[in-house]
């Protein structure tokens, strides 16, 4: 068994082909192969909630994967939400609009978090947001701003939707 | 790269997992990661293999049979937190489980992990304890079913051998109207409990106590069931001063003491959140709010 292995995955809609080695964690695989820093890595022990991705469409944390566990799935991180060069999503767009960041450290795990959360939640209330966004650590804002913009978000995204 | 080299296996049958656990040695099973994982990365363990069990689609599944939850070693934490039969048939794991980590970890973490890993302030674990769970495991001797009771062999040891795979877990129903509570005391939302309780009570049209089931998690090295409570309890009238005197019994408790908190203050919220887990279940009985 040799300690390296050949992965093919999708990263925000892109595929990847590459090699690793079994031990790399899937953060430090698309931090440092991939060069995708937009994944922040904090605590590297699943306390932060700093590099939350979706895999497969479900939050998680990727300092707690092994690469090659996403060997044939599908991830999305931060630089994936942004519909366009252009354009922001509506929730990022909410994060800016509230203070809902500072020195944006926890900004990718606060997004992907929410990103899960208020499609399944899409009238949320202020208790709501704070419980999906307890594994997620922010040391800048008090968590107000976070928690002011994902109410805002939650209802932007349900204008978007009503919107023809 | 913080996970110290190890040599991977990613088996798709149980029967070649349980063949890679015979013939290695110093391996460890991967399941969910949400503990391992961090172990890992920090070089807490040094496993020359890796055999990662989340390719076996036979150890995942959740169903109800004979009066039972019976669910696999690989059912995801998150896939119990969004069934309607766990819901409406196993309120306490439900509630339980809304305790476990955050719904970054519980969409990964595993029913078998979290058992195997046997954290004492771990709810599973403790849910487990209190329902009279069985846990099935496989090993090169063949299958055979260990009563939860048993299943802790010392702290976060469970009494399998190292050649043995958990494969699953069930969890019996209690009697449609009984009642439940479970409640934790810890720093932040979806920490480690410093302590838990989880209650169960059957009562009759008069309110008095047929049937209880008390455990307290994250005191003691395992789960403990307060035996000596849940018989001082059944033949009462249920009330807030019955549950009260009955639990001054888990002061008694011998507790763990860390960082977090001493043992005497672990035996005061043993007396405290068995009060509110208790009261929290006379409340629910009949279907009561």
């Amino acid at each position: 068994m040799s300690k390296t292995r050949k992965i093919s995955l999708v990263i925000n809609g892109k595929r990847y082909d590459e090699e690793v080695e079994v031990r790399f964690t899937l953060a430090d695989f698309m931090r440092q192969q991939l060069g995708l820093t937009g994944t922040h890595l904090g605590c590297e022990h699943g306390v932060c909630g700093a590099c939350t991705i979706l895999f497969d469409g479900r939050s998680a944390r990727s300092c707690l994967m092994l690469a090659v566990q996403a060997d044939g799935h599908e991830i999305l991180t931060v630089e994936g939400i942004a519909p366009s060069e252009e354009r922001m999503h509506p929730l990022q767009e909410a994060f800016r609009d509230n203070h809902g960041l500072q020195c944006g450290f926890c900004t990718p795990g606060m997004l992907t978090t929410l990103l899960e959360f208020l499609p399944d939640n899409p009238d949320p209330t202020e208790w709501d947001v704070r419980i999906a966004i307890s594994g997620n650590l922010c040391r800048c804002t008090g968590y107000q701003g976070i928690v002011d913009a994902a109410l805002d978000a939650a209802q932007r995204l349900k204008a978007e939707k009503a919107a023809p | 790269m913080k996970p110290p080299p190890f040599q991977y296996y990613d088996p798709s049958t149980v029967a070649d997992a349980v063949g890679l656990l015979a013939r290695l040695e110093n391996a460890k099973v991967l399941a969910g990661g949400q503990s391992l994982m961090p172990m890992l990365n920090m070089r807490y363990v040094l496993p020359d293999h890796i055999i990662d069990i989340n390719k076996i689609a036979a150890l995942s599944y959740l169903r109800e049979e004979n009066g039972a939850l019976v669910t696999g070693a690989m059912t995801r934490q998150r896939d119990l937190e969004f069934s309607d039969a766990v819901k409406a048939r196993y309120p306490l794991l439900h509630e339980a489980i809304m305790n476990v980590g955050h719904r970054q970890t519980r969409n990964r973490g595993t029913v078998g992990g979290s058992l195997c890993h046997l954290d004492p302030s771990a709810e599973i674990p403790t849910v487990a304890a209190a329902v009279d769970a069985t846990v099935s495991v496989t090993g090169p001797k063949g299958n055979r079913d260990i009563a939860f009771a048993e299943f802790p062999a010392g702290f976060m040891s469970p009494a399998i051998d190292a050649d043995e795979l958990v494969v699953g877990v069930r969890f019996p129903a209690w009697p449609k109207g009984h009642g439940y509570g479970f409640v934790e005391f810890a720093r932040r939302h979806g920490d480690f409990a410093i302590a838990s309780a989880a209650a169960l009570l059957e009562e009759d049209a008069n309110g008095k106590i047929k049937r209880a089931s008390l455990t307290l998690g994250g005191v003691a090295t395992a789960p403990v069931r307060m035996r000596n409570v849940e018989k001082a309890l059944v033949g009462q009238t249920a009330s807030e001063d019955v549950f009260k005197d009955a639990c001054e019994e888990c002061r008694k408790i011998e507790a763990i003491a860390d960082v977090h908190a001493p043992a005497a203050y672990r035996q005061h919220l043993a007396a405290v959140l068995s009060r509110r887990a208790l009261v929290a279940a006379h409340g629910r009985v009949g279907g009561r709010a």
